[in-house]
């Protein structure tokens, strides 16, 4: 998929969970992408999401509002997220505005992959 | 880094985001929907929506995030509820508190609390409530703190003034294109009218009926085929109409008198140039140098024309294009006391006179403008119109408007060689 920089979103599926990798600076752009494959994903069957952020170094705020409508499209689905190799700073971020509390940090997507699983089997409750 | 010190980093960051975005002149729905995300980011919220005034009641929701797109049909806000806000008297923002004072809050709660909203803010610009933002779902699940409110404050005056200031862009915008297009319907009124004259003066010689209109017309094309602007071409257009209006006070017997006229009559119909110069001159005309076109169309470029003997470079450009306009339509059509010319006699007739009655540029221009109509290579065919089917028939007509180009233009660029070398 393009950004508009003429890169791609990567992304991969292992199972039926998608993994997302964000681009260096999730701002309006480049938020705008990966929400739209997380759409996509998700659309397409993913019962679970990682949004990996090891080439993240930025996070503005256009781009926690949209990775707050991600966290929303995925729980409306019923999906589970996970937001893996996050920089310090962002966990710092992402911990005073709250968003850790929707979702799972995971030192690397290998973490994030396990602990998804672990919720795979359990049976969502709402 | 301490989280007080993160926090007003990001929120910073933000309105400085926001202005830009404001500052901006892309597009306003974008510009509102960004700007909004802008603000629910900062806090993290995962509702919103900005809804803007149509002035009689109704809200029109602009952009809106978390929400049903449908929640705000029939949602309204009464006039005494807009005064609520201005007066102060309805500063309660907390949707929750059933309490409040703010009519409008009271009249909607149970809607925007069902919909997960908690806060709504006015935006006022200049005195006047210009629309709604609606917030609500702090991802931290934590109550709106005191900075919180501050921020919001802050962030919903910069996006009113965003707002008002694109809808008044657009006001602009919107006023330009109406003066413009009754520019353009005044500009066609004035045209008309002028047409209408020309033909009044027309009816007063006989012989001459749509000389003035053809005249135009010529003048047009031949401006067009040596690039002048669009209003410039226009304006040549008025001024062949409108070239013999000086002849409305030459006495009507004088202009129809069917044989050669006398050196006193003939003084008395060469008035015509200046008097239309003293008729045009007063009136504010939208085009340039209308009444000296009118003025000098037949003054001649070896200085033997009327009224003033004007010489080549003396002469203004469009008065010698309405001359020779003039004067290709006089050998082109019947006259009461002989037949029209023979087609190779005017082409003889301009490469005599070039460069002495006729400027050799305009002259080359006319013949340009005549050959490609021959040659097909115009969508219409204005000049065979004008002089009649059969006129530029022939296979000799190519070669002779060809040979007098070729001519023209050697000896224009001969003429500037020398010009140069002095």
């Amino acid at each position: 998929m393009d950004t508009p920089s003429g890169k791609l979103v990567r992304s991969h599926c292992v199972g039926t969970t998608a993994v997302v990798y964000a681009s260096d600076y999730l701002n309006k752009l480049t938020g705008e992408k990966i929400e739209r494959e997380c759409r996509r994903q998700l659309n397409c069957g993913c019962r679970a999401l990682v949004i990996d952020f090891s080439d993240t170094k930025l996070v503005n705020s256009i781009g926690v509002s949209i990775l707050l409508g991600i966290i929303d499209v995925a729980e409306k689905s019923g999906a589970r997220i996970a937001f893996s190799d996050v920089n310090s700073q962002t966990v710092q971020l992402f911990e005073m505005l709250g968003l850790t509390r929707h979702v799972v940090l995971a030192k690397d997507e290998r973490e994030a992959l396990l602990n998804l699983s672990h919720f795979e089997t359990t049976p969502i409750v709402h | 880094m301490e989280l007080s010190t993160q926090k007003l980093i990001h929120t910073f960051g933000a309105l400085a985001d926001l202005g830009q975005e404001i500052a901006g002149t892309g597009d306003f729905t974008e510009m509102v929907r960004t700007s909004m995300h802008l603000l629910l980011g900062t806090l993290a919220l995962r509702r919103g929506a900005v809804v803007e005034c149509t002035g009689d009641g109704p809200l029109k929701c602009v952009a809106v995030w978390g929400l049903g797109d449908q929640m705000f049909s029939g949602f309204e806000i009464e006039e005494a509820e807009k005064q609520a806000f201005l007066s102060g008297e309805a500063t309660e923002s907390l949707v929750q508190n059933t309490a409040s004072a703010n009519a409008f809050l009271n009249r909607h709660r149970d809607k925007l609390a069902a919909e997960g909203i908690e806060l709504v803010f006015p935006m006022i610009v200049r005195g006047e409530v210009t629309g709604l933002i609606l917030l609500g779902g702090k991802a931290s699940g934590e109550e709106f703190s005191n900075d919180d409110f501050e921020t919001i404050r802050a962030m919903v005056r910069h996006i009113g003034v965003g707002i008002h200031t694109h809808r008044l862009l657009e006001q602009v915008a919107q006023r330009a294109e109406e003066n413009r297009r009754l520019y353009d319907e005044l500009r066609a009124i004035y045209r008309d009218t002028v047409r209408a004259f020309a033909a009044a003066i027309d009816i007063k010689d006989k012989y001459t009926q749509g000389h003035s209109e053809r005249v135009g017309k010529y003048s047009e094309i031949i401006a067009r085929e040596m690039g002048w602007s669009e209003e410039e071409v226009e304006g040549i257009q008025i001024a062949g109409y409108l070239h013999d209006i000086g002849k409305l006070i030459v006495d009507r017997d004088i202009i129809n008198a069917p044989y050669n006229i006398d050196a006193k009559l003939s003084s008395e119909l060469n008035r015509h140039p200046s008097a239309g110069y003293e008729i045009l001159a007063p009136i504010n005309h939208p085009y340039a140098d209308i009444p000296l076109m009118a003025k000098y169309h037949h003054e001649r470029l070896d200085g033997r024309g009327y009224p003033d003997g004007l010489t080549d470079e003396q002469i203004p450009m469009g008065a010698k294009i309405v001359s020779l306009a003039d004067s290709f339509d006089a050998m082109t059509t019947d006259r009461p006391y002989r037949r029209r010319r023979s087609f190779e006699d005017v082409v003889r007739d301009l490469r005599e006179n070039s460069g002495k009655q006729f400027d050799g540029k305009v002259v080359a221009a006319f013949a340009r403008a005549i050959l490609k109509e021959v040659k097909g290579e115009t969508k219409e065919r204005r000049i065979t119109k004008m002089l009649g089917k059969t006129y530029l028939e022939g296979e000799h007509v190519p070669t002779l408007l060809g040979d007098l180009i070729s001519d023209l233009e050697e000896e224009v660029s001969r003429k500037g060689a020398k010009a140069q070398s002095f």
